[in-house]
């Protein structure tokens, strides 16, 4: 009897118990002749309250034994197989209980250890037995619970209020998760950040410029140094993210804004403002092959026109008009929020004056709106230097320290791609170092996260 | 400028609207007719806010725009210097005059009509830029001053005729906004005025500011009297009466009533009038 199948049927009993705490609910509000106060809560509350008290020592039966199960059985089974020829590294445990497993289901024919088709059989008896055990412990507890439970409804019984205090804590473990969830991927990284820094000292990371992570194994190897300075990436990323990207998205999404706002009718903003947030829908990686196949080679070619001969095909220009592109929504939304939440007092005290409209958005509403533009271009930064898809297509994959923006450099995203991409050792300072470039990008957007949303809501305060 | 405001106010300059009432009045001074109005009507969408108004409004006088919520009369004033315009939803008929020039023919230049006709808001607006750059915002977007020097002086002399240049002149270069509301008004009225305008239109002035603030605004308007032809709505009666010398009365988006200041408060023609002075509804 499978765990699958036992859960399936508590769940089924589960409805059914619902089904009749309802039922006896319903009954006495019935014989109460309907009326308020006769019957504390809705018949579906007692449903609900048998069902989770029913329920819920079952599932948590059930969600123990699903996580500490498999432990208890391949201790037993490998009590079972001889001494000569158990496994002894957990490795080899791993290998060999897989076949087991393999061989017990049927998934597979024969195992390459002979010990494992011996000890086959025992284990799915094994497994079987526990696995009724389980069973029948857990419709027991469903059955004391169901029928404690069921007893209690009762015309005074406040099955509401308890159901709405369940109701309740199931809210909040399920934001503790998200929570906690944030929390562990950080400590992974400053984990294996650590493990990194033992290797490399911080200061040559943070601070050094050549970076190239392949590190010989053997000794006479050429090329393969292991130079871990990455201020080539940081620079790369900046370059890339936070100047390129954001000449193109401040002056388009800013003046997309202004028009929104100051000079396009309602029908026309009815129609061409979902348009341009339809930019934010593109998937980033179309974004990254029409930045590669499109837009990579246009530069290129305008490069060499220019008389730029060694210009990349892969060039930083590229990567962050396209990312430009992708970051106007983000820009243009913020900037028409924060021009919308200028007074329309002082729009008028403008016009009133004699200015016109470009006067007035130049000389009045923009600098007005400033913080809440400035706030929302550092979200856009913030959003563009974490972007991956985009550069990994068409920044490459050279660390060059230059201000060419026809040259390929790189960036922080890109080589945690590349370090992490294919089967990888995770105990090298090559595949360590995409935690401590990870950690370094996760500090810098938090920090221009935390700043921008301080700015844009003390400017939302000025004006409420 | 001491007299009282029935000795000042003519019957020349009544009203010349079919449907308006002519007050009794004496010729005593000589007044200008600065703007006139004939026959606005006003449209929010099918809604008519301003029906068949017709007024003159004289340039030595303060003309008050009394009346309940929604008569109409704010509607009335920003027909005054076309801020309806900016309302996208306004339609404006009828004729209003500048010096004898119909302000919504083609050739009136809206820009250049506003810098004649300036107006104050109901609730203090000053930019969110230091004191000084308030009032130079006008003569700049207009061009009025070659130099900073020009600009200083402008700055002094508004700040001056508004009554707000000893509680400024050390901090120009301070946010307007960091004013207290009745000096950021008077602020306004000072930008209003640095310009130079023939009119400027008040709506409401004092309805965000305390008594004493209050009191300065009728104060100054009281001393700008006479510089420029203005034009005052407001909702406080006793404030009509203490600065206007021609009141005129609205009333579901008509005019009921326009005359002498004086003539309004204590001798009304219409009932209509005569409730609202007295209190019965509004």
């Amino acid at each position: 009897m499978s765990l699958s199948l036992i859960l399936v049927v508590v769940l089924a009993l589960g409805a059914m118990a619902y089904w009749l705490g309802r039922s006896r609910g319903a009954a006495m509000v019935v014989a109460g002749g309907h009326r308020i106060g006769a019957v504390h809560s809705l018949p579906g509350y007692h449903g609900a309250w048998v069902a989770l008290l029913a329920l819920a020592p079952a599932l948590v039966v059930l969600a123990g034994w699903a996580i500490v199960g498999e432990g208890v059985v391949t201790g037993q089974v490998l009590a079972a197989v001889p001494q000569d020829v158990r496994p002894v590294t957990p490795l080899d445990t791993s290998a060999f209980m897989n076949e087991v497993r393999g061989l017990a289901a049927g998934d597979i024919a024969a195992a390459f250890n002979p010990a494992a088709e011996a000890v086959a059989p025992q284990y799915r008896a094994i497994r079987g037995n526990y696995n009724l055990m389980v069973g029948a412990l857990a419709l027991a507890l469903f059955a004391i619970g169901g029928l404690w439970a069921f007893s209690q409804v009762r015309p005074d019984f406040r099955a509401r209020n308890r159901v709405e205090r369940v109701v309740k804590w199931g809210l909040v473990l399920a934001s503790v998760v998200a929570i906690l969830t944030t929390f562990g991927i950080v400590m992974s990284l400053i984990f294996e950040s650590i493990r990194f820094f033992q290797m490399v000292s911080p200061v040559e990371f943070l601070f050094g410029t050549k970076w190239s992570p392949q590190t010989a194994i053997r000794a006479d190897q050429v090329g393969s140094s292991g130079a871990f300075g990455a201020v080539p990436l940081f620079w790369g990323t900046i370059f890339i993210g936070a100047i390129i990207a954001m000449i193109v998205a401040i002056p388009l999404g800013l003046m997309a804004a202004i028009y929104m706002t100051q000079y396009a009718d309602a029908r026309v903003r009815r129609v061409v403002k979902p348009m341009l947030e339809l930019l934010a829908g593109v998937p980033t990686v179309v974004y990254g092959f029409f930045a590669a196949l499109t837009v990579a080679p246009a530069v290129r070619n305008f490069a060499v026109s220019i008389g730029i001969a060694d210009a990349s095909a892969e060039s930083a220009l590229a990567a962050g008009l396209v990312m430009g592109i992708m970051i106007i929504p983000f820009v243009s939304s913020m900037a028409d929020d924060a021009l919308t939440a200028v007074p329309q007092a002082m729009r008028d005290g403008s016009l009133a004056m004699g200015a016109t409209k470009s006067e007035t958005v130049k000389k009045v509403l923009v600098p007005a709106a400033l913080p809440g533009i400035v706030g929302g271009v550092l979200l856009a930064v913030s959003r563009a230097i974490g972007e991956t898809m985009i550069v990994v297509m068409a920044a490459g994959l050279a660390a060059n320290l230059t201000l060419n923006p026809f040259s390929s450099v790189t960036t922080v995203t890109a080589q945690i791609v590349a370090l992490l991409t294919g089967d990888q050792e995770f105990d090298s300072p090559k595949t360590l170092s995409a935690f401590a470039l990870g950690l370094v990008l996760f500090v810098i957007t938090l920090l221009l996260n935390i700043y921008a949303l301080a700015v844009v809501k003390k400017y939302r305060e000025a004006y409420e | 400028m001491t007299d009282i405001p029935a000795r000042q106010a003519d019957g020349n300059s009544a009203p010349m609207a079919h449907n308006v009432p002519v007050a009794a009045g004496r010729a005593a001074e000589a007044v200008t007719t600065k703007m006139t109005a004939r026959d606005v009507n006003v449209f929010y969408g099918a809604k008519q806010a301003l029906k068949n108004v017709s007024i003159d409004v004289s340039r030595e006088n303060v003309t008050a725009f009394i009346g309940p919520s929604g008569c109409g009369k704010s509607t009335f004033l920003r027909c005054f210097n076309r801020m309806n315009d900016t309302v996208d939803s306004a339609q404006v008929s009828g004729r209003i005059q500048l010096d004898g020039k119909d302000i919504y023919s083609p050739d009136m230049d809206v820009v250049q009509l506003r810098a004649r006709v300036g107006m104050v808001f109901q609730k203090p607006n000053p930019f969110p830029k230091s004191i000084y750059e308030n009032i130079a915002y006008g003569p700049r977007i207009h061009g009025l001053a070659r130099a900073k020097p020009d600009l200083d002086i402008i700055v002094e002399s508004s700040l001056r005729r508004a009554g707000l240049w000893d509680e400024a002149k050390d901090r120009l270069n301070e946010s307007g906004t960091a004013m207290s509301g009745g000096q950021q008004q008077r602020l306004c009225i000072a930008r209003a005025i640095a310009v130079d305008p023939e009119v400027i239109l008040m709506d409401e002035p004092c309805s965000a500011l305390d008594p004493i603030a209050t009191a300065k605004i009728e104060e100054l308007i009281d001393e700008l009297r006479g510089k420029y032809a203005i034009v005052i709505v407001t909702h406080n009666m006793q404030q009509a009466a203490r600065v206007s010398q021609k009141t005129a009365f609205f009333h579901l988006g008509s005019m009921v009533e326009y005359g002498d200041t004086s003539m309004i408060f204590t001798n009304p023609v219409q009932t209509r009038t005569k409730d609202y002075i007295t209190g019965r509804y509004g």
